[in-house]
């Protein structure tokens, strides 16, 4: 812990300080670079449809002693593509594989009676719908819809619309490139796939509210002052708010992980994987975005207002005066990291006075807003 | 320093934390000793996780119509199904057609396997009813309320008969009587010819068309059901999901009946119905279409010619009926979804005005064309199915959860020491309520945990730690300011409470949407996520903020002891602005 809560505490004093929001340019860059992949890549190879959408071919085979597992791996084998098994109460199997047509399901019919070592023929094969039917798809988009509308609605009350479209921006990045994800890797979607893409859209933006909460905190009274331009301040939100997204990304990536990649890698839990795989992706590219697209993103909308266009030129008056004084360094250090150890005394009470980021208590939130 | 243990409390106002602390366990042992006392102490299981049974329908057309076994009907069915089985909430059973006349229906453990398969077994029940009588849900006050209303360009009829206190006892009239009384019959459909309509029978040969099977039973029992109905209908609570389930479940269609159904404004109404006078395989069509004169969505119906004869008919009746009794219920498998008013005579085809969006007016249209659906089905098999997740990927994913779970346990431990046990017993406490209030739901939602609600349980596990770690930044900040321990745990509270409270607000959003808008297994794991938002917040609330203030008096955590995860020093506290020794030095409370 003590390097990491070092590290925290010279990210609190702003000491050391990664500059997110001046760097802007090259995570816009490598988002954008990821998200077109994601949609070529959804373009070109598509998605993976499960039988659950797209329906398949379902086999019934007479009582066998045959294991499911067993049976499972036979069917897998002899289509390629994932195979649901269920034991009925009369000791057949029930075997289900998506994307067959006639044909095909009776030549894997007459496979699979070879491997089971139960007479050709006596394996019934049968086309099946698909029981995640559109309308329930649908009804979940309908939902999705339904929510991002809310949702902009309430970080535009709580917030303000520039948060509200940043979040929104951020969150449809990190479906984009979960979906794209999908795509490349060739997984089948299965209602699983869906449900973690909605369980994403939960976190993408619970995450991005956590650090657009510090970030109005910090810059409550911004106009009042003249020492720090939004977007550096912006930057120092989210370094002041760096460790606690670091480990609460650790903490939600940990479990899931341990499905991803020991359950699915080493176990072979194939169901699982699905499921898994889309909340590993979805949740390394919220934590991303809340700190990468996110907040920079505010900052630019941000700098486009006049009040506060008119604040980062006085700002940089001031600082240019300032140098031009020949006096140290510390208020032209635009980039603020490695700033001078003496300077630190002055620069917290400036902070704390001016820009209400140690809130003394005093910053309590009214209660309208909450909730 | 000799943090005194107790009587000195901190004078800012932090609550009892004890007795916080107490209630909480109290609540704790209250739900797990609920689940043990009512013997629910596992949570249903999902068909994937658990199994259930499985059951095959076969399509059987009517005679004549052979051809209607065919893949948009089926689907149709498979709709309707669907509807009917995950009707009363998340149970998330599973509806496929299979080959080219089956559809196979599997439904989770533990549900009423003989209920949902005469559930799923009957074909979809369409009926047109006149409605004898409305009343709000619950108990009596009778006010017919705001009901779907209007149909299309109204002529008012004129018949101002009798004030409204003379017409409803007229209505019991009715109801005692019609289920055999020919006179009473004969007597409405009279009243019907004199309104302007193209109607072509006369009364004579009207009566038997107008109850759609012909079934003049004997009068005696007329009386008798009447008044039993009476009584059923005042009993009615349609804000009970059993009783409403029940109502009207096993209707004859020439028996007049009680039925629920919502109105226009999603409250429940009670609805005391006549015997059925057209059913649904008279709708030939029907669609929810926006009308572009009006610019509001309508549903047009189109009848066939027997359907339209009989329609006009009832429509003309019931024009000259005051309200409530000018509406017809429509009624499918036993709830009215609804029950607009008539104000003229119509025939081969209608519409249905109201207020109506898009999508309920595609869903009236979609119901209605169900009914005229030509299909009955026969249960072909019933027969237990074992997970679809089978027994080693269950393993294989219980093992791999558990390991992410211990690594996330030894991250907290290396990082916050001394404060991870305040983390872990707080992710252990949610752990608890989530469980026990899962189990305990099972059965009265009919919620059963899946293979996706287990991911949203497994993704709450972040949200619930990032409430602790927003908390225990928060107030390691505090410390850095040079703050001693309590006033920095008094301190940080609010500002993490308000992080805490406005995140937590846009994830439960997300579930409630979810739960609203959507079915199934998305709806299940709507429930899931919504449950353990509200359960991190409860615990973060009266649990873990009380816990961390008691722990602030102890002398281990209070003097910073390095394997505290509170060190001063380690989190590089730097001198108090206006104090003079350092903060490293063991602190007396009474400064602060």
């Amino acid at each position: 812990m003590s390097r990491l809560g070092n590290l925290g505490a010279r990210l609190y004093r702003g000491e050391v300080g990664y500059d997110f929001v001046g760097k802007r340019k090259l995570w816009y860059g490598i988002s954008i670079l990821i998200t077109i992949t994601a949609i070529v890549g959804l373009a070109v190879r598509g998605l993976n449809m499960g039988i659950e959408f797209k329906g398949g071919a379902v086999f019934t085979t007479p009582k066998t002693s045959v294991s499911v597992a067993q049976a499972q791996e036979y069917a897998e084998e002899a289509t390629g593509h994932p195979a649901i098994v269920q034991k009925l109460g009369n000791d057949t199997l029930r075997i289900q594989v998506s994307e067959l047509d006639t044909g095909e399901a009776n030549q894997v019919g007459r496979q699979l009676a070879e491997d089971m070592d139960i007479p050709a023929g006596t394996i019934n094969a049968e086309l099946v719908g698909p029981s995640w039917g559109a309308q329930i798809a649908n009804k979940a988009w309908t939902g999705l819809g339904v929510f991002m509308i809310l949702v902009v609605i309430y970080l535009a009350i709580a917030f303000e619309w520039r948060m509200a479209v940043a979040a929104l921006v951020a969150l449809i990045h990190d479906i984009t490139i979960t979906v794209g994800v999908y795509a490349l890797v060739g997984f089948e979607v299965t209602p699983g796939t869906v449900i973690g893409l909605l369980t994403i859209l939960g976190y993408s933006l619970y995450d991005t509210v956590v650090v657009f909460d510090s970030l109005k905190e910090g810059t409550k009274d911004i106009t009042k002052q003249t020492r720090w331009t939004y977007g550096e301040i912006a930057n120092r939100s989210i370094n002041s708010t760096l460790v606690r997204s670091i480990n609460t990304t650790v903490v939600a990536l940990l479990p899931v992980a341990g499905l991803l990649f020991i359950g699915g890698g080493f176990l072979g839990a194939g169901m699982l994987n699905d499921i898994s795989l889309s909340l590993f992706v979805g949740l390394a590219a919220g934590a991303y975005s809340s700190i990468f697209i996110a907040t920079p993103l505010v900052a630019d909308l941000k700098e486009r207002e006049p009040a506060i266009k008119a604040l980062k030129k006085r700002v940089l008056a001031k600082r240019e005066a300032a140098a031009g004084r020949g006096e140290s360094a510390e208020d032209g250090d635009v980039e603020h990291h490695g700033r001078p150890q003496d300077a630190r005394q002055g620069e917290a009470t400036a902070a704390g006075a001016v820009v209400g980021q140690r809130g003394r208590g005093r910053g309590r939130p009214s209660p309208g807003r909450r909730r | 320093m000799a943090a005194p243990k107790k009587g000195r409390k901190a004078p800012g106002g932090q609550g009892r934390p004890g007795r916080t602390l107490a209630l909480m366990l109290v609540v704790m042992a209250a739900l797990v000793g609920g689940m043990f006392w009512s013997g629910e102490t596992t949570p249903r299981l999902g068909i994937d996780l658990a199994g259930g049974t499985t059951i095959t329908l076969k399509a059987e057309a009517e005679p004549g119509k052979e051809s209607a076994v065919n893949e948009t009907n089926m689907n149709t069915a498979v709709g309707i199904i669907e509807r009917r089985v995950n009707g009363l909430g998340v149970s998330e059973a599973e509806v496929q057609t299979q080959g080219r006349e089956n559809i196979i229906v599997n439904i989770p453990k533990g549900t009423n396997s003989e209920q949902a398969q005469k559930q799923v077994g009957t074909t979809a029940r369409l009926y047109f009813r006149p409605v004898l009588n409305v009343l709000p849900a619950g108990p009596e006050t009778p006010e017919p309320s705001g009901s779907p209303s209007a149909s299309p360009s109204g002529s008012p009829s004129a018949s101002p008969s009798g004030e409204p206190g003379e017409q409803a006892t007229d209505g019991k009239d009715t109801a005692t009587a019609p289920s055999g009384s020919p006179t009473t019959q004969g007597r409405a459909v009279t009243g019907a010819l004199k309104a302007p309509s193209p109607s072509p029978s006369g009364a004579a040969s009207g009566q038997p068309e107008s109850s759609q099977s012909p079934a003049p039973t004997p009068t005696p029992s007329g009386t008798a059901t009447g008044s039993a109905l009476e009584q059923q209908f005042a009993a009615l609570n349609c804000l009970d999901p059993k009783a409403r389930a029940n109502a009207g479940k096993d209707a004859q269609p020439e028996q007049p009946t009680v039925a629920c159904g919502t109105n226009s404004i999603g409250g429940w109404e009670k609805y005391l119905l006549g015997p059925a006078e057209v059913d649904g395989r008279d709708v030939d069509d029907a669609k929810g279409v926006l009308d572009p004169q009006r610019g509001i969505w309508i549903v047009q119906m189109d009848f066939t010619s027997e359907g339209a004869k009989k329609f006009a008919k009832i429509t003309g009746k019931l024009s000259q009926q005051p309200s409530p009794m000018n509406q017809f219920a429509i009624v499918l498998d036993g709830e009215v979804v609804s029950a607009p008013q008539v104000n003229q005579t119509l025939s081969a085809n209608a519409e249905i005005s109201g207020n109506f969006d898009q999508q309920s007016a595609q869903d009236l249209g979609n119901i209605l064309s169900y009914g005229a659906l030509p299909l009955s089905f026969n249960v072909e098999t019933v027969t237990t199915v074992t997970p679809a997740l089978g027994d080693e990927q269950l393993k294989a994913g219980l093992i791999a959860g558990a390991i992410g779970l211990a690594l996330v346990v030894v991250y907290l431990v290396v990082y916050y020491r001394g404060l991870s046990l305040v983390a872990l017993l707080s992710l252990l406490v949610s752990g608890i309520l989530t469980y026990s209030l899962m189990s305990l739901l099972g059965p009265a939602i009919g919620f059963a945990l899946n293979l996706p609600a287990v991911c949203g349980a497994i993704v709450a596990i972040g949200i619930t730690a990032d409430s602790f770690i927003v908390y225990f930044e928060r107030i390691r900040d505090e410390i850095r300011e040079g703050r001693t321990l309590r006033p920095a745990v008094e301190r940080a509270w609010p500002r993490a409470r308000r992080t805490i409270l406005v995140s937590d607000f846009v994830s439960f959003l997300a579930a409630a949407v979810l739960f609203v808008v959507t079915v199934g297994k998305v709806q299940g794991f709507a429930f899931t996520l919504g449950l353990t938002t509200l359960l991190d917040v409860v615990v973060v609330f009266f649990f873990t903020k009380p816990l961390m203030t008691i722990l602030a008096r102890t002398k281990f955590f209070a003097s910073g002891h390095p394997w505290s995860g509170l060190d001063p020093k380690r989190l590089g506290a730097k001198p108090p602005l206006r104090r003079s020794r350092r903060v490293s030095a063991p602190v007396d409370p009474k400064e602060a």
